[in-house]
């Protein structure tokens, strides 16, 4: 147990890249808490696909024990959050199990989109934040120019910031000092009935459900009996811990503190994250006030390649929806790909990631369709639905009419490249709410429809602009426009999987776009092959595949034999990455790439 | 005329009651024997050939003998049915070298009555000054690499002949052996469609026996597909012309009595190459020399055998193990209906449908059959399975649909 003005608990907010991940790797090395030599870059980022794509997806913690300058023992607590807008809900509510931030600027680059989101949740959550200019050590790096647009462009005092390289080590005790004597310690009474918050819940293979608590109030300790105040569920804790990263154990834990337990929970779906903790026997009189559940804004179908996985897709889908409340699910069945599911996600990089796994740590594999947003569809009768499927949607003369999802978008991006970014928001229908400037840096609000959005908005941002945009968002409202649905045919059969909902306006280009691509994804096959894009029977795009006429190896001895034999079991694996729709086959990269548009 | 009607037959792959013979037994059994040395290497040519200029061709003589006796003690009790000579150049053997090779296999296993030999050659003059030497060491065919027959492709090809020296040492050829056969490569840079016609007929008055005739392809790690891939390499027919020019080949020499009996390959009948109809009719072969490919069933199990591609590789490991040998994979009975396929279909005869059934051991592919039929692209009659003109011309694809 520790006194809780020797306890800081802080989380770091940075744009992607700025280095995030490599400060906490810095302050856990510094501080001792794992020895060099067990030392790898990106500790926090413990899931295979977080290290490969280097960001962080879920929210991590690690205890650190350090001794100040003032000869004091503390206990630091880092919460590393993600800093993609997709978990951008993951963010907000480890925020507040903290009452500080380290807000982590590239002192090259500046303030980015990211940035301003997320310090902006850390604003809300009443921390205290200290700006810290990363990348020193680099050539490009302009502290001046960039604290001044820390004080610009968020109206924070940066004349104390840190100045730190992260890849150096250079700074990093200034930082933990900071940490000390900046960040407020936390509060709370022992004394008081426990109180603690559930933060997160993750499955693990080997504890089962692990549960990350702060407290408030009170002490909790191993063998407790505990009451879930929004479920009522009731545990004894098995096992209380803290994480250095890995678990130690520990016995009590005590106002301020974070750590973690097991309690032979059964699923993390049985947690509510945001839900108050407190003794059974004794408890405290008013919950902790909740959270929202973060709300899926992006579906797509997902479909075992292979018909006969389809049991095994339940089955990990399952699984991984046992440590991903924020992710949903419900059967699917399409004429063209079979049994499936339709997930909800919470943007586009969080459907990348869950597929990704479900493909890796369970072996599958997948047809993705085209994501699509949630539309909402008024009834003549004067009822609404919620449409996650453009294949679910109703017959039209019972339709008054459709809304979709619009978000507000926050682009920042170098003055060079601010025409292409206008361009590319008024192709995809956005009305432009505010422009401003900071330095040679443009930011750019615009209102836009989320659909436009979610296939392949960010690639194109970061095509055009060179990677030099920064982009977030948050969605608004739903607002009525002129949508339909627009189905593709190839070979004359309706492939389903590629309908999507789009502008009547665009409707043309989208369709356009959409056979175009079919035609350079579709191989050819030994007969031609049409594709149409209709709106109801109005076919308004058609190309045509021509047939393959000439396919065949000149020679073939005792020698070739071996290399054609092998060529073949190779393509048997490629074509289990196809479908079939009549006698055409499809390959599985088509799904998605089929939605991705130049325009 | 007794031999000719003979071999004929083996074109189309006899039925034999497997009750008593394994299925190798239908394709027959021969030995490929593998030069790997070359004077120069052609910009579009992936074999295995390499350019030396110290050969020891005593030394290599011994090795080849070595890795024969090795072969023979794994399969007694068979014949020969056909030896090739084949490269990189064979045609830079010493005639005692090919003499001592054949000694060695004579030795080993008894000879068909009309065992074929065949030795592929380079048509230069040099060269052409070996062939009776050839000859007399026992060599009765040749496969003369003609390639095209005007210097200006010749040297595009990095050829080291002009086409007069080519017709020179053919002539020379014809007038040493019975069977001589060339090969050309077509579908060239900037070749049209009546370019390839005047060219073949200018072949097909040479009056040949047999002709390869290959559409030029870009295999990968070669100049040409370097050139390739920079779009340096120009002027290469596009799919249309391509089949144009197939069309045309099937037509000029099934008019002038050569029709086509596997993709890429012509004969008078009766004049089809038997050692390249071992490999398409599913037949076992022993490899010798670097890089040789062997399809071997040894105690009821097939095996694809494949020996050390480098040539010092392979001669040490002769040296110090009696074979060059490097890699022995037992095939499954998919695998073995798998090659019978790929090979079998390349034959204007197809294959024999209960053969093939009794190979995979399972029904064939029915459906995938029944619609390539509808489509044009496959037809049965007799009980054999072939691939019709148009077919043959996507025989990859129909592979795909049937085996993948
Ligand atoms: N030159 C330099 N590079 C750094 C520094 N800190 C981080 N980086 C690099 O910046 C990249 C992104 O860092 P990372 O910690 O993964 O950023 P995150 O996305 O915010 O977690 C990595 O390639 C780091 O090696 C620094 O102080 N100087
Ligand atoms: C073993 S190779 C070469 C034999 C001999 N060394 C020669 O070059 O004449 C047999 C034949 O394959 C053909 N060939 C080789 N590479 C080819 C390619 N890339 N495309 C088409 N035919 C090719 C040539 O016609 C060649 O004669
Ligand atoms: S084509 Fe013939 S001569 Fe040319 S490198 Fe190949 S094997 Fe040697
Ligand atoms: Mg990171």
């Amino acid at each position: 147990m520790t006194q809780l003005s020797h306890i800081r608990n802080f989380s770091i907010v940075a744009h992607i890249d700025h280095g995030k991940s490599t400060l906490a790797d810095r302050l856990i090395q510094s501080t001792g808490t794992v020895a060099d030599r067990d030392m790898k870059a990106q500790l926090l980022d413990s899931m295979d696909i977080e290290r490969e794509r280097g960001i962080t997806i879920k929210a991590n913690t690690v205890r650190l024990d350090y001794k100040a300058k003032d000869g004091q023992h503390y206990v630091l607590n880092l919460i590393d959050t993600p800093g993609h807008v997709d978990f951008a809900y993951e963010v907000s509510r480890s925020m507040r199990a903290v009452e500080g931030s380290l807000l982590v600027v590239d002192a090259s680059q500046g303030v980015e989109a990211q940035t301003l989101a997320n310090v902006y949740q850390a604003i809300d959550a009443g921390h205290e934040i200290v700006p810290v200019l990363n990348k020193i050590d680099l050539p490009a790096a302009e502290p001046d120019r960039v604290r001044a647009q820390i004080e610009d462009v968020i109206g924070l005092d940066a004349s104390d910031a840190v100045l730190i390289s992260a890849k150096s080590g250079l700074g990093i005790p200034d930082v933990l000092e900071a940490i000390v004597h900046r960040l407020p310690a936390p509060k709370g009474d022992r004394n008081a009935p426990l109180k603690a918050m559930l933060v997160d819940s993750w499955y693990d293979a080997y504890l089962g459900v692990v549960v990350m608590i702060r407290v408030m109030d009170g002490v909790i300790r191993k063998g407790d009996r505990i009451r879930m105040m929004q479920t009522g569920a009731i545990y004894g804790i098995d096992k209380l811990a803290v994480l250095k990263p890995q678990m130690v154990d520990i016995a009590e834990l005590g106002p301020g503190e974070i750590g973690v337990l097991t309690a032979s929970i059964k699923q993390v779906r049985d947690t509510r994250v945001g839900d108050t903790i407190t003794h059974e026997k004794k408890p405290c009189d008013q919950p902790l006030p909740g959270f929202k559940p973060a709300q899926p804004v992006v579906f797509c179908g997902l479909f075992p390649v292979d018909a006969n996985d389809f049991e095994a897709l339940r089955d990990a889908i399952e699984k991984l929806a046992l440590n991903d409340a924020s992710f949903s699910y419900e059967m699917e069945t399409s004429a063209a790909l079979g049994f499936g599911f339709r997930c909800g996600f919470l943007g586009l990089l969080h459907l990348e990631v869950v597929r990704d796994r479900l493909e890796r740590e369970y072996d599958l594999d997948l047809i993705t369709t085209a994501p699509s947003v949630v539309y909402h569809i008024y009834m003549r009768d004067g009822s609404m639905m919620e449409l996650h499927n453009p294949a679910d949607m109703p017959d039209l003369t019972h339709v008054d009419h459709l809304e979709e999802p619009r978000i507000k978008a926050t682009i920042m991006v170098p003055d060079e490249y601010l025409g292409d970014i206008l361009k590319l928001c008024q192709d995809r229908r956005g009305i432009q709410l505010n422009l401003t400037y900071a330095g040679n840096r443009a930011m750019v609000e615009y209102d836009l429809p989320l659909n436009e959005v979610v296939f392949d908005f960010y690639d194109r941002l970061k095509s055009v602009t060179k990677g030099y945009a920064s982009f977030d968002y948050q969605i608004t409202g739903y607002r009525e426009d002129d949508l339909v649905k627009m189905s593709v045919l190839v070979n004359d059969e309706p492939v389903d999987a590629l309908s999507m909902m789009v502008h009547r306006a665009r409707a043309e280009l989208r369709g356009r776009a959409m056979v175009e691509k079919l035609k350079e994804l579709i191989p050819r096959h030994m007969f031609k092959i049409p594709i149409q894009a209709a709106i109801g029977g109005r076919v308004i795009a058609r190309e045509t595949i021509s047939a393959m006429r000439k396919d065949v190896t000149a020679k073939c001895y005792g020698g070739d034999a071996t290399r054609k034999r092998k060529l073949l079991d190779k393509q048997k694996e490629g074509k289990k990455r196809m479908r079939q729709f009549g006698k055409v086959e499809i390959p599985q990269q088509a799904f998605i790439n089929a939605l991705k548009m130049d325009s | 005329m007794k031999r000719r009607a003979r071999l004929a037959k083996t074109c189309t792959d006899a039925k034999v009651d497997l009750g008593e013979v394994e299925d190798w037994q239908v394709g027959g059994f021969a030995i490929y024997v593998h030069w790997p040395f070359c004077l120069s290497k052609c910009p579009y040519c992936d074999f295995n050939s390499h350019v030396s200029s110290q050969i020891d061709q005593k030394e290599w003589l011994d090795a080849y003998r070595l890795e024969i006796d090795n072969l023979a003690a794994e399969t007694p009790s068979r014949s020969v049915q056909s030896v090739y000579f084949g490269g990189g150049t064979p045609s830079l053997m010493l005639p005692e070298t090919v003499e001592g090779v054949l000694d060695g296999i004579r030795r080993a296993w008894p000879a068909a009555n009309d065992i074929e030999i065949t030795l592929e050659a380079n048509p230069t003059s040099v060269e052409a000054g070996r062939l009776q030497g050839y000859r007399d060491a026992g060599v009765n065919r040749v496969s003369m690499g003609i390639q095209a027959l005007n210097d200006q492709d010749l040297r595009k090809l990095g050829r080291m002949h002009t086409a007069k020296e080519a017709l020179a040492a053919y002539e020379t050829a014809r007038s040493i052996f019975d069977r001589v056969s060339f090969d050309l490569i077509y579908a060239r840079q900037g070749q049209s469609l009546a370019d390839w016609r005047g060219e073949l007929s200018q072949a097909l008055d040479l009056s040949p026996d047999h002709l390869s005739l290959y559409q030029l392809t870009i295999e990968e790690g070669t100049v040409f597909a370097e050139r390739y891939h920079k779009g340096q390499l120009r002027g290469l027919p596009d799919e249309d012309l391509a089949v144009d020019l197939f069309s045309a080949t099937q037509d000029l020499c099934e008019a002038a009595g050569l029709p086509a009996y596997e993709l890429s390959n012509h004969a008078r009948p009766g004049q089809e190459s038997r050692h390249n109809l071992v490999y398409w009719q599913g037949g076992d072969y022993g490899g010798v020399g670097p890089g040789a490919h062997g399809r071997l069933t040894l105690d009821g199990t097939r095996y694809a055998t494949a020996q050390w591609s480098n040539p010092a590789a392979w001669l040490q490991a002769v040296r110090a193990a009696g074979t060059g040998q490097r890699t022995r994979e037992p095939l499954s009975a998919e695998d073995r209906f798998a090659e019978l396929m790929m090979m079998g279909l390349r034959l204007r005869g197809g294959i024999d449908l209960d053969r093939a059934a009794r190979l995979r051991g399972e029904d064939l592919p029915q459906r995938q059959i029944h619609d390539l039929i509808e489509m044009g692209k496959l037809q049965i009659s007799d009980g054999r399975l072939a691939a019709t003109e148009e077919g043959r011309l996507v025989l990859n694809a129909v592979l795909r649909e049937l085996l993948v």
